[in-house]
């Protein structure tokens, strides 16, 4: 018998970079199906063009440019595909969503080095680019289909974006959204932003997995509520109350499932909580005073270049160590 | 008009001041190094290889400089050649080396070694050795992992996908020896390339017995000592039930070659191949002829004696 | 109330526990027992007979080569064969008596009866030089001589012996079953190093898998202190379950919440930590005269027709044992020397079994066959497995650039080789394999600057 010899462990867990991936998916798929069933066919076909690009675009890479064998069974081109396409506004056209797989791709991912090697988060990449590109298309948003008098309008953070700079109090813009509604079905956004509670659902479930652990998501949260509270206490008039903060905009997709990508967040606990911080409060201040609507997409980015130094400074105690 | 002309000035201030400063700050923090060492270290081959011991080229013409001689400096990449140079900057003698060439002492290939198990863990000679004694009966054999390949800065060394054992390519070879330093069986050896390259080594680690040997590998040195005693030269030791030969007293009759009765013995450079038959058919002569003419010798020696014991006797 | 346990890292295995209920049988005797010189860490052992001498059951037959060095006594009577290298369980020579069997005829003075003897001598000294007569080393893997454990060096002071019953590896059951079936034994066992080592407390760490052993082992530790207060100041604590509990360091972290320095031993901290085997060990030649000749072996594995608990003879070849239980079935692929997740793999199947051969574990391809090496996807899941808190994917790069320096500064040389981090990693990169070069060039730094000083 030619007996197999191999250094210990000799039993492996069940995680496979692909099971993990996959379970992203999965934990996405709630999201996804609401946003379909709001937005209709021009959502779905969004989505499927987002994810089908990066795959390909992956595959094109891989195969044709590196002349290496094709990477895309690992599923994290499809997370990335997904994650791209619930960030868009369901208006997009699908060669714009093509670009921004391109660059997510193409640029965020593969030029360094794939996957593992990128330093922030190519959905996010791609979805900044496009809105850097073609701001006009990025940040109109359609109603959902589904009620009555589907309007073409802005965003609640958008809307109050404009008060701001126009110098209306913005409790004219928030009162005319109820919690309820918004925890449910945002009224207008892109994908990602339309159902916080089937978000939650698959955080909860990726918690629950044991893929990813709570802290950066709980951090950022915090410390949104926190900096709102502080803002809104001192002006209720001018600046925006921590519920709708917490509830408005991308910022459940971008905390539960952008922050806590693999790649791109820091692996210790510590470092997660400081990463955390920085999103929610950097996120805040792109709101309140900056030109933009939405920060959490900047925040993330900005926080990314932060995660070496990160992994470097918070590292875990070392067992008998002082 | 005036502005620019400030501005000029203003721009002309801060570049002179800060030339100034570069200037004071260069010459505080002025290094004053031998100018030979410059010198030395532009006729080195640059490849930082560490094969002379030293951390890299910088760091070997800065030792060089310091040394009184150049006795134990030595850039075997770079040679004669190069240390002949460095020798003319630095005034010193310098003693001709022959050059030398790694040579892979196993010839266990997937034909003669049959394996016995598998290897499932990380593709390391270093890990796998760590671990057990490799996949074949051998425990002395090379791994197969390319640990010396990986180790080769040069893109001398490759694997044979037919016999998985490496294989060095002479011509790119500069004996700077991290293959045998890569080696966890230490089974690669610097030896001397020989004269036309022309060299003669056995092609064998095993310090099992011979039976033992011969089980685990069909082109094993089992240690019969047949080569030594053919050897006319002395050249060759037998330790440890392993041959070794000398590659200073060798004279390459390759006599030991058509001896050896497992092949264990292996040259290279010859532009004649060796008729094993006819050689062996000699040497079997010319050993038969040694022992008769040695049983003549005994015997006129042992007839004397006979005939001077009587005499005494009487 | 929580369960104690270590406080960094660790890994959940499913346990595996096939051969649990197997009752412990003794292997028949082998025809020729193959005693290695070198069964424990430290110096090998110095042959005392010559081939042609017969020799008994339990005779010594080789002798300590240095401090930290055991005895070594033949399993099985009969004549010496011979005294020459021999290929070990990874294939490497090792000089190795070989003892044909006559007959099974044992040394005098050695009690074979069943019958508990409870009263413990007091001269402490005489206690230890039996321990260390009778060859015993720790029987928990690393097979360190147990007298060099209970002689603390001079200015240290030991506070509590742990009795490490933990078996946390997946499929191992000898220590269970020894609780189970001799758990009078091993008490008494703990009690006699409890006492050498100056009537310290002591405590049986039990992992909460095994509640029939922590039940039994509590009724046996209230019956024996009814008889004698030598047993007093020994209890059973139940630990969660997590590999690696049984590590030496994470168990002193787990009972006494007490951290061992790096490169420190157990003692700086005031522990001794004993495995069940050992104990059992102790009581045999101490309280029965019977030195370290055999030992409980699982063999085990879910290909495998006939799990078993076997007692087997020191130096029984690993084939003979298979064999006996009906052979090596076809889809096994790998045998291995102890659990799966620290075991060796054996190369060699003609080897024979050490002192410290606990378990022989076969697996399938399928569960054991390495899957391909993918990028590290940078998810922390081995740091957060680390039981020592390190980083293994920081430390097998810095291992693959030979930065000896760096490997030094991350602490490469704490890495105690439990493989959680290969284990947990989802991407199967080699972590450990790569690490534990490392750790050796990082060791060997550390010692060369000592040897400089």
């Amino acid at each position: 018998m030619n007996i197999l010899v191999s250094p210990n462990p000799h039993i492996h867990s069940k995680w496979s970079t692909r099971s993990l991936m996959t379970d992203v998916v999965i934990a996405l798929l709630p999201a996804a199906i609401c946003s379909v069933v709001f937005y209709g066919w021009r959502e779905a076909l969004v989505l499927a063009v987002s994810v089908l690009s990066c795959v390909g675009f992956e595959w094109l890479i891989t195969r044709c440019l590196m002349k290496q064998r094709s990477t895309i069974c690992d599923m994290s081109a499809v997370v990335t595909g997904l994650l791209l396409g619930m960030n868009l506004p369901f208006t997009t056209p699908w060669w714009m969503v093509m670009i921004g797989a391109l660059v997510a791709i193409g640029i965020a991912k593969m030029t360094f080095g794939g996957l593992g090697q990128n330093v922030f988060n190519p959905a996010l990449v791609g979805r900044v680019f496009l809105l850097v590109s073609f701001p006009a298309v990025m940040t109109t948003w359609v109603g959902p289909v589904h009620f009555a008098d589907a309007f073409t309008g802005s965003t609640p953070l958008s809307s109050v974006n404009e008060a701001i700079l126009n110098g209306t109090p913005v409790t004219e813009i928030t009162s005319q959204y109820s919690y309820g509604s918004m925890l449910l079905a945002n009224l207008g956004g892109s994908a990602g932003e339309i159902c916080a509670l089937a978000l939650l659902l698959g955080f909860v479930y990726l918690c629950v997995r044991k893929v990813i652990k709570p802290w950066i998501t709980l951090s950022i949260f915090a410390t949104v509520a926190l900096t709102s509270l502080i803002f809104w206490g001192i002006d209720s008039a001018r600046f925006t109350d921590p519920a709708f903060n917490l509830l408005s905009g991308g910022l459940i997709l971008g905390a539960c499932f952008m922050a806590t990508d693999y790649v791109t967040s820091p692996m210790s606990t510590l470092g997660g909580i400081i990463f955390g911080v920085g999103i929610g409060f950097l996120t805040m201040m792109i709101r309140y005073f900056g030109s933009y609507p939405e920060g959490v997409s900047f925040a993330i980015l900005i926080m990314n270049a932060f995660v070496p130094l990160l992994n470097r400074w918070c590292k875990q105690k070392k067992f008998g160590r002082a | 008009m005036n502005t620019i002309w400030t501005t000029i000035a203003i721009i002309s201030l801060i570049g002179l001041v800060l030339a100034l400063v570069l200037y004071l700050v260069a010459e505080k923090f002025k290094v004053v190094e031998d100018p030979r060492i410059d010198e030395v270290e532009k006729v080195m081959p640059g490849a930082n290889c560490g094969g002379c011991g030293f951390a890299g080229c910088r760091a070997f013409a800065e030792a060089a400089v310091k040394a009184p001689n150049l006795d134990n400096n030595f850039c075997p990449v770079g040679g004669n050649d190069t240390m002949a140079k460095v020798a003319a900057i630095l005034g010193y003698e310098v003693k001709e080396k022959a050059p030398m060439v790694a040579v892979v002492r196993c010839n266990g290939s997937c034909a003669n070694r049959p394996t016995v198990n598998t290897y499932g863990g990380f593709a390391s000679c270093r890990v796998k050795a760590t671990l057990y004694s490799g996949d074949t009966a051998c425990a002395f054999g090379c791994l197969g992992c390319g640990d010396c390949v990986a180790a080769c800065q040069f893109g001398a060394l490759s694997m044979d996908p037919e016999t998985g054992l490496p294989v060095v390519d002479e011509t790119k070879c500069t004996a700077c020896g991290a293959c045998t330093k890569a080696c966890p069986k230490a089974l690669i050896e610097l030896r001397a390339k020989g004269p036309r390259g022309m060299r003669v080594w056995v092609d064998c680690r095993n310090k099992d017995k011979g039976p033992a040997a011969k089980k685990a590998c069909a082109a094993a040195c089992i240690g019969c000592g047949i080569c030594a005693k053919t050897c006319r030269h002395e050249a060759i030791t037998v330790a440890d039930n392993i041959a070794y030969i000398d590659p200073d007293k060798c004279k390459l009759c390759r006599e030991c070659i058509a001896m050896c009765p497992t092949g264990a013995i292996h040259e290279s450079g010859f532009p004649k191949p060796l008729d094993k038959e006819a050689t062996k058919a000699r040497i079997l002569e010319r050993q038969k002829k040694e022992r008769e003419e040695a049983a003549a010798k005994a015997a006129v020696i042992s007839s004397e004696v006979e005939k001077s014991k009587p005499q005494e006797e009487k | 109330m929580r369960k104690p346990t270590f406080s960094i890292g660790g890994v959940h295995p499913h346990d595996s526990k096939i051969s649990r209920e197997c009752r412990i049988e003794p292997m028949p005797l082998p025809d020729s027992a193959f005693l290695a010189v070198s069964q424990h860490i430290g110096a090998p052992a110095k042959p005392l007979v010559a081939v042609g001498d017969k020799v008994k059951v339990g005779q010594p037959i080789a002798e300590p080569g240095g401090f930290v060095s055991a005895y070594i006594h033949a399993s099985v009577s009969g004549t010496v064969k011979s005294i020459a290298p021999r290929a070990d369980l990874a294939g490497n020579p090792v000089m190795t008596i070989e003892i044909a069997r006559e007959g099974d005829e044992w040394m005098e003075g050695i009690d074979q009866s069943d019958t508990l003897v409870t009263d413990i001598p007091d001269d402490n000294k005489a206690l230890l030089e039996k321990i260390k007569l009778g060859g015993i080393v720790g029987l928990g893997g690393a097979t360190f001589p147990t007298h060099v454990k209970l002689s603390p060096p001079p200015g240290s002071k030991c506070e509590r012996l742990i009795i490490n019953g933990c078996e946390c590896e997946p499929y191992l059951t000898s220590d269970f079953r020894v609780l189970l079936e001799k758990g009078e034994q091993v008490i008494v066992g703990a009690a006699i190093l409890k006492q050498v080592l100056g009537g310290v407390p002591c405590t049986v760490a039990i992992e909460e898998n095994k509640p029939e052993a922590i039940a039994h082992i509590n009724e046996v530790i209230a019956k024996l202190q009814k008889l004698s207060p030598k047993f007093n100041g020994i209890e059973v604590m139940t630990m969660k379950m997590r590999y690696p509990q049984g590590g030496e360091k994470q168990l002193i972290d787990a009972v006494m919440h007490r951290q061992v320095g790096s490169g420190a031993l157990p003692i700086s901290v005031g522990a001794v930590v004993q495995n069940v085997g050992t104990a059992l060990a102790v009581y045999d030649m101490v309280q029965k005269n019977k030195p370290l000749i055999d030992n409980t072996v699982t063999v085990t594995g879910e290909c495998f027709p006939h799990q078993a608990n076997l007692l087997v003879r020191v130096g029984t070849p690993l084939r003979s044992i298979l064999e006996h239980l009906g052979g090596i079935p076809e889809e096994a692929v790998k045998v291995i020397s102890g659990g799966p997740m620290m075991g060796k793999a054996v190369a060699n199947l003609d080897a024979a079994t050490l002192k410290g051969t606990g378990a022989l574990l076969l697996l399938t391809e399928k569960q054991t066959a390495r899957k391909e090496e993918g990028p590290c996807i940078r998810c922390g899941k081995c740091a957060e497995a680390c039981p020592m808190g390190l980083e293994p994917f920081l430390l097998q790069k810095l291992s693959r650039n030979g930065d000896v320096e760096a490997l030094e500064a991350n602490a490469a040389q704490d890495c105690i080789e439990c493989g959680c981090c290969l284990y947990s990693c989802p991407a199967n990169i080699p972590l450990l394999d790569i690490i534990r070069l490392g750790k050796a060039d990082a060791m060997k730094a550390i010692r060369d600057r000592a040897a400089k000083k």
